[in-house]
């Protein structure tokens, strides 16, 4: 109970003090801030790592997985190259080693087949074709003998180029196959075309030796994107290939299209040379980014939980800036507070005695004349109505008295005069002081209790001043209770300073109005009957004495006032 | 000795206060004299050394305690009785400590200042 009271600061701040109260607002507006500034400053290049991270990393996986399709697709074009140079070859080889008439004789022509079909897998049929267009001897499974080619458009390329490979097509035979003529002019001049069919099936033994992983797809195109051999996912032989055709290239390059399902894929393609092929392998992208995307969300919840740990952080660590922002505010506006209190009492209090000073002059001057006067009626016996202006006399020196007394009390307010410091038992004093109240305590029913705190220290004090000083509140206390009231006196050994008295009774109480103004001079509630010295010459005895006044007032609950007296005396 | 023996001289700079007091003694068989400031009361000591004199402490120019000291310098036997506006101020006990015989607050109770001029005479036992 002492402990809470004694723990309140009095005053209590007061905004319209002119000293600037820090509203609310403005440590929200700052926690505001400081959260903000610390969320941009830590999540920002929390936020450009990762991003940097995500495009970084997702560059490199793609590259990672395109590079591999690169380069199969590559090496496959070249096993086509290969594959169609070694035939373009071994066609040119033989319509340049053997003159025309071996080549017409069918039997010749047979036995060199053979030797090609046991050489080079792949050759369908052979034959030979003058320079009119004329089929002049063939082997292979179909009749063709009498067939003229003069006006075919492949027999105009070869009789200009010297050479042609046709697309796949179906042909006479209805299978696909791949036509290739290779022109030679002997040595007499004759000219004349030699043409062999290659099975394609060959085209399909080497697109599965890419042995894709499930999903991926590779096929031939020739470069108006008709298909060249079967494809899994995007149509069989000599149907049109379902999306657009990529730019020309001889390089290998990775592009990524959509594909007609409506996935998103990686296209690796590249331009034959010599021939009017594109070989293309296409792989789903989801499938391939498996592994990026598992990544992808480590990588998310990671960063949604730095994040949040910033922000509990910055969110707990702004807590306690503000707190001890606002925590060392109001200690500062209460010490502010305390100070101007105290110069606002010290500087009434110098003028409380320049006043008393004043003012005591006229008084002794008025004192003076009315006592000249009395003198002077007195001396005269036969002086008309003697006895009217005896007391008309008597009643302005009664008032001087009084107006006296007035300015004795403020002076005793501020005065600063030898006090006599001795050792004092607490208890003691207050036990004396509280018998002057006593019989009027019994007299009106209150009961004024005790609750003396034994083996108090000794206090070093003047004996008068602070019977004063406890006269004053228990007076003020007995005014405030009503009859049958209750006034208790409870003493305290406080802490290795102070020891406390703290007066308490259940009267009228205080407002704050009351509380804020009590320790002014002049300052009562008590009309007529008082001179509103009392706390104040209380207040300045407390202080002079190194002690401290604390109220705690609540109207029509009552008042407790409690008084710190120093256990040792203050310095100087 | 009687009343009208008593040699006072009254120091006051509020001249209606002190001319007042010193009708009021008169009435009474004394005859103060009366100075208004600390030069003049130096002068009327010197001329003619009162038993006692009644010193105001708060005057203009020379103040009361600085009369006192060289009053107490000069004639060592004049008892003074100091008049204080502040009651039991540092200035009383200070003057009590110059020698001074008693010290009295503003406004005057007139008996209390007869007696206590009685006591000074006897005690000072003439110039």
């Amino acid at each position: 109970m002492l402990k809470n009271i004694v723990g309140r600061h009095i005053p209590e701040p007061e905004p319209e003090n002119g000293v600037d109260i820090v509203s609310p607002q403005r440590y929200r507006i700052l926690r505001r801030k400081i959260v903000a500034l610390m969320a941009v400053v830590s999540i920002l290049p929390l936020l450009t790592l990762a991003a940097i991270n995500y495009y970084e990393h997702q560059a490199t996986l793609t590259g990672e997985i395109q590079n591999p399709l690169r380069v199969l697709v590559s090496k496959t074009r070249n096993s086509f190259e290969i594959f169609l140079a070694e035939r373009t070859s071994t066609v040119s080889l033989i319509a340049s080693a053997y003159p025309f008439e071996d080549l017409a004789n069918e039997k010749v022509l047979n036995r060199i087949f053979q030797v090609m079909r046991r050489e080079f897998v792949g050759f369908v049929d052979l034959a030979l074709i003058d320079s009119k267009g004329d089929l002049r001897s063939y082997v292979g499974p179909y009749d063709l003998r009498g067939r003229n080619y003069a006006e075919q458009a492949w027999f105009h390329q070869v009789s200009i180029k010297g050479k042609y490979m046709s697309d796949v097509f179906m042909g006479f035979r209805k299978f696909p196959h791949v036509v290739i003529a290779v022109q030679h002019t002997g040595e007499d001049g004759r000219s004349w075309v030699l043409r062999a069919t290659i099975d394609t099936s060959q085209f399909d033994r080497i697109i599965a030796a890419m042995s894709l992983e499930p999903g991926g797809d590779a096929f031939l195109v020739n470069r108006e994107g008709v298909l060249q051999t079967d494809s899994l996912l995007y149509g069989k032989v000599l149907d049109k290939l379902p999306f657009p055709m990529p730019a020309p290239s001889f390089e290998t390059n990775v592009v990524n299209i959509l594909t007609p399902a409506g996935e998103e894929a990686f296209l690796s393609y590249t331009y034959f040379a010599d021939a009017d092929f594109v070989l293309m392998a296409v792989k789903p992208r989801p499938s391939v980014l498996q592994t990026w995307y598992s990544v992808r969300i480590d990588l998310l919840i990671i960063f949604l939980a730095g994040v949040a740990a910033i922000f509990v952080a910055v969110y707990q660590i702004t807590n306690v800036i503000i707190r001890r922002l606002r925590e060392s505010d109001e200690r500062r506006l209460s010490a502010i507070h305390q100070m101007e209190h105290t110069q606002k009492l010290s500087s009434i209090g110098r003028l409380a005695a320049g006043v008393a000073h004043e003012i005591n002059n006229p008084l002794a001057i008025i004192n003076e004349k009315a006592g000249l006067m009395r003198d002077l009626i007195g001396l005269r016996p036969d002086f008309p109505d003697k006895e009217r202006f005896l007391a008309q006399v008597d009643a302005i020196i009664a008032s001087v008295n009084r107006g006296r007394s007035i300015t004795q009390r403020m002076l005793g307010f501020a005065r600063r005069m030898d006090v006599k410091i001795e050792p004092l038992d607490i208890n003691r004093v207050l036990t004396e002081t509280m018998g002057f109240l006593e019989r009027e305590a019994q007299y009106r029913n209150v009961s004024l209790e005790r609750e003396l705190a034994e083996g108090l220290p000794p206090i070093p004090s003047d004996q008068g001043q602070i019977q004063q000083v406890f006269l004053n509140v228990l007076n003020n206390a007995l005014f405030a209770v009503a009859d049958g009231g209750h006034i208790r006196v409870v003493t305290a050994d406080l802490d290795e300073h102070f020891v406390a008295v703290s007066i308490q009774d259940d009267g009228c109480g205080m407002c704050e109005e009351t509380v804020k103004h009590m320790f002014e001079p002049f300052f009562t509630t008590k009309k007529d009957k008082g001179t509103g010295l009392g706390m104040s010459i209380t207040y300045g005895i407390v202080k002079r004495l190194g002690g401290e006044i604390q109220v705690s007032s609540k109207q029509g609950e009552g008042t407790t006032i409690t008084i710190l007296l120093p256990k040792k005396q203050a310095e100087g | 000795m009687d009343v009208k023996d008593w040699k006072i001289l009254l120091v006051d700079d509020e001249v209606e206060f002190v001319s007042t007091l010193a009708e009021r003694l008169e009435l009474r068989g004394m005859s103060p004299r009366l100075a208004h400031d600390g030069e003049s009361a130096l002068k009327a000591v010197a001329q003619d050394p009162p038993q006692v004199m009644v010193l105001d402490v708060m005057m203009p120019g020379m103040k009361g305690l600085d009369v006192l000291r060289r009053v107490k310098e000069s004639h060592p036997k004049v008892q003074v009785i100091l008049l204080t506006g502040q009651g039991k101020t540092r200035d009383g006990i200070e003057g009590m400590k110059l020698g001074a015989f008693f010290y009295m607050m503003k406004p005057l109770d007139l008996d209390e200042l007869i007696a206590k001029l009685g006591e000074a005479v006897a005690a000072g036992g003439g110039a």
